[in-house]
């Protein structure tokens, strides 16, 4: 990140649409993302679900902070609204729930990371930058729920698809060493591999919780009517 | 002292107790609990009052017709009213003049001559009917089960039920055939009969529309109870949490102390295994104290002490014993380690429950240290964490340097596999 800190000139400042139906909390985001950084621009906001499904449509931002609940539907029924239309647009969910269900929902509906809201400013900067990169960003909230989901259990539903169902062992070590706190640096030192596979096996790990049918991943969506 | 106001006027809101309303007894009573509730209103002892309607029913049986009315007029008393205490004696006593009552009101009315015994004693069944019939009401009403006669008492509640009917059925026949001919009857049983249809199929619309109002009733009930409770949850908690952050505004440590565990609260409150936005169904299975909530718990309350934020994250989830138990107390001891000396303000807690053992890793980014450089007489490391591990067959890594925080890795194999 630091170096595109040095360099804002050259590449444009990535624009951000903030969705949260607490103006109070929109207006901290705001103040936070202005300040700590030239690398983001907040370009709109949106209180509502209606609000924000126009909003992404006019504006076109690259990355939307998508609180999860709100009235009408929450995060996720922005989520079904804007994907389809605007598939380039990427959307990191921001929430003060901890819930599995809602975590699991918004991010199989489509969004490319989940954090919470008590994370700090420059670790929501961070999540930003790599979500508008492609990248996946767990919490290690969400790490957990996701190993939880791919854990064998003993008595768990047969693996339709191993492909989708399975994760492989070094996808399950660094989502461990991402639960366990870690930063995408540290875990590549810990497992002597490069920074970008770690972002990698994130990825395809956020590809396969999307995708796969694990009994527990369409359960904890199927609580919020999202299969 | 808010929260006593608030419990005051919710109290009050509920089931206002106006101190001069008479009601009739809930326990200890013969039989509708009218003697016991007029004795507790007047303050005379219960006896009296028994005596006093039994002295009265003589009088052309104004006693059964007094206690019959003030049955009807008043209301039982409020469940949480304390109960009195009632021996058997009294009890025997109040059957005793019970007895007593109904025979005076049989004897006098036929001694003077104003009725026959046989209408007297017809009377008498079909009062002995209505009153099982009514104390069943009162039953029932009191299990609040749909508010209808029979409620929910099961078998022997219909029966009582369907019995005290038979005899007040009893007593009017014989009533009617004591002083008008049997063919009479008949026809007058039929006319009855008939009426009694006409007015129930008549009044179809009405029961209907009064059953369902009883259910919206119950349903606004319940309603305006969830939303007082949530208020009076918000109040306890939320309200009076910003109430100390206001006032603490100036200590930044104090106040962060104040919002980690009000939001943990809160949490846990909505999305808790028991909590508030959890179906009913998962409850049970998470009460047992599991590893996971005794985690939890362990972190909220290192974060209490030390003013700082631990993350912790469990996948899995498992029953305690011994040894588990033991590697919480030692994870809480590493958590307190790193909140005292490592001079940050997070730390990491990871659990993953596996089916053969259980891992639990505190991390944190802080100062970390030189383990080879630790003073004798510093014992947390040492006894609490690797001592109480190795006791229980567990084991312990440490990987901290000096400037690069500290990860303590606990191991402990599980006492059996789950199946």
């Amino acid at each position: 990140m630091s170096e595109q800190a040095e360099t804002p000139t050259e590449k444009r400042p990535v624009r951000v649409y903030l969705v949260d139906d607490h103006s109070m909390f929109r207006a901290g985001v705001r103040a936070e993302l202005d300040t700590l950084t030239d690398d983001i621009e907040v370009v709109g906001e949106a209180g509502t679900v209606g609000e924000a499904v126009a909003g992404i449509a006019h504006l076109r931002p690259d990355v939307v902070l998508l609180d999860v609940h709100m009235p009408d539907g929450g995060g996720a029924e922005v989520l079904r609204q804007s994907r389809k239309p605007h598939p380039e647009v990427v959307f990191l969910a921001l929430s003060v729930s901890d819930a599995a269900e809602d975590v699991i929902a918004v991010i199989r509906a489509g969004a490319r990371g989940y954090v919470t809201k008590t994370i700090s400013s420059q670790e929501l900067v961070t999540a930003v930058l790599r979500v508008s990169e492609g990248d996946a960003v767990f919490s290690p909230r969400l790490a957990g729920f996701v190993l939880d989901a791919f854990a064998d259990r003993p008595g768990a539903a047969p693996i339709s698809d191993p492909e989708l169902d399975l994760l492989t062992p070094r996808e399950r070590d660094v989502l461990r060493l991402l639960a366990r706190g870690y930063a995408y640096k540290e875990i590549a030192s810990e497992l002597f591999i490069s920074v970008k596979t770690v972002e990698t096996h994130v990825s395809s790990v956020l590809r396969k919780t999307q995708l796969s049918n694990r009994y527990e991943l369409s359960r904890w969506a199927s609580d919020r009517r999202l299969v | 002292m808010v929260d006593a106001d608030l419990e005051r006027s919710r109290t009050n809101a509920v089931a206002e107790p106006e101190p001069n309303r008479m009601y009739r007894r809930r326990t200890g009573r013969a039989v509708a609990g009218v003697a016991g509730g007029l004795a507790d209103h007047l303050g005379v002892p219960v006896l009296w009052v028994r005596i006093a309607f039994a002295l009265l029913s003589a009088l052309g049986g104004a006693g059964v017709m007094a206690y019959g009315l003030l049955w009807i007029f008043a209301a039982q008393a409020p469940a949480d009213a304390p109960p009195p205490t009632v021996g058997s004696r009294e009890r025997q006593q109040a059957f005793g003049l019970m007895a007593l009552g109904i025979g005076l009101t049989i004897g006098a009315g036929t001694l003077s001559g104003t009725v026959n015994g046989w209408v007297a004693a017809s009377v008498g069944v079909a009062l002995v009917g209505a009153a099982l019939v009514w104390r069943e009401a009162d039953q029932s009403r009191r299990r609040r089960v749909r508010g209808a006669v029979f409620g929910s008492g099961g078998r022997s509640a219909t029966f009582r039920v369907l019995g005290g009917a038979l005899l007040v059925a009893t007593g009017i026949v014989s009533f009617l055939v004591s002083s008008i001919g049997l063919g009479q009857v008949q026809f007058a049983l039929l006319a009855v009969v008939a009426a009694l249809v006409g007015v129930a199929v008549l009044t179809v619309p009405w029961w209907l529309r009064m059953v369902r109002d009883l259910g919206d009733e119950r349903r606004a009930r319940i309603r305006t109870e969830e939303r007082a409770e949530i208020a009076a949850h918000l109040h306890d908690s939320v309200l009076q949490t910003l109430a100390l952050i206001q006032k603490q505004a100036d200590a930044p440590r104090e106040v962060l102390r104040l919002a980690r565990g009000q939001e943990r609260q809160l949490r846990n409150w909505l999305y808790g295994p028991a909590g508030y936005g959890r179906g009913q169904v998962d409850a049970p299975a998470a009460m047992g104290g599991s590893l996971a909530e005794v985690v939890a718990r362990a972190s909220g309350e290192v974060e209490d002490t030390f003013a700082i934020k631990v993350q912790q994250v469990v996948v899995g989830d498992c029953e305690l014993d011994e040894k588990l138990t033991a590697l919480v107390m030692a994870a809480r001891e590493a958590m307190v380690n790193a909140a005292k000396h490592a001079g940050v303000a997070e730390v990491s807690v990871y659990a993953e429950v596996e089916a053969e053992k259980v891992t639990v890793f505190v991390r944190d980014r802080g100062k970390g240290f030189d383990p080879d450089a630790v003073p004798e007489d510093r014992h947390g490391l040492a006894d609490s964490i690797r001592g109480r591990m190795e006791r229980h067959g567990g084991e312990i890594k440490l990987r901290t340097a000096p400037g690069e925080g500290t990860e303590v890795q606990l191991h402990m194999p599980r006492a059996r596999v789950a199946t």
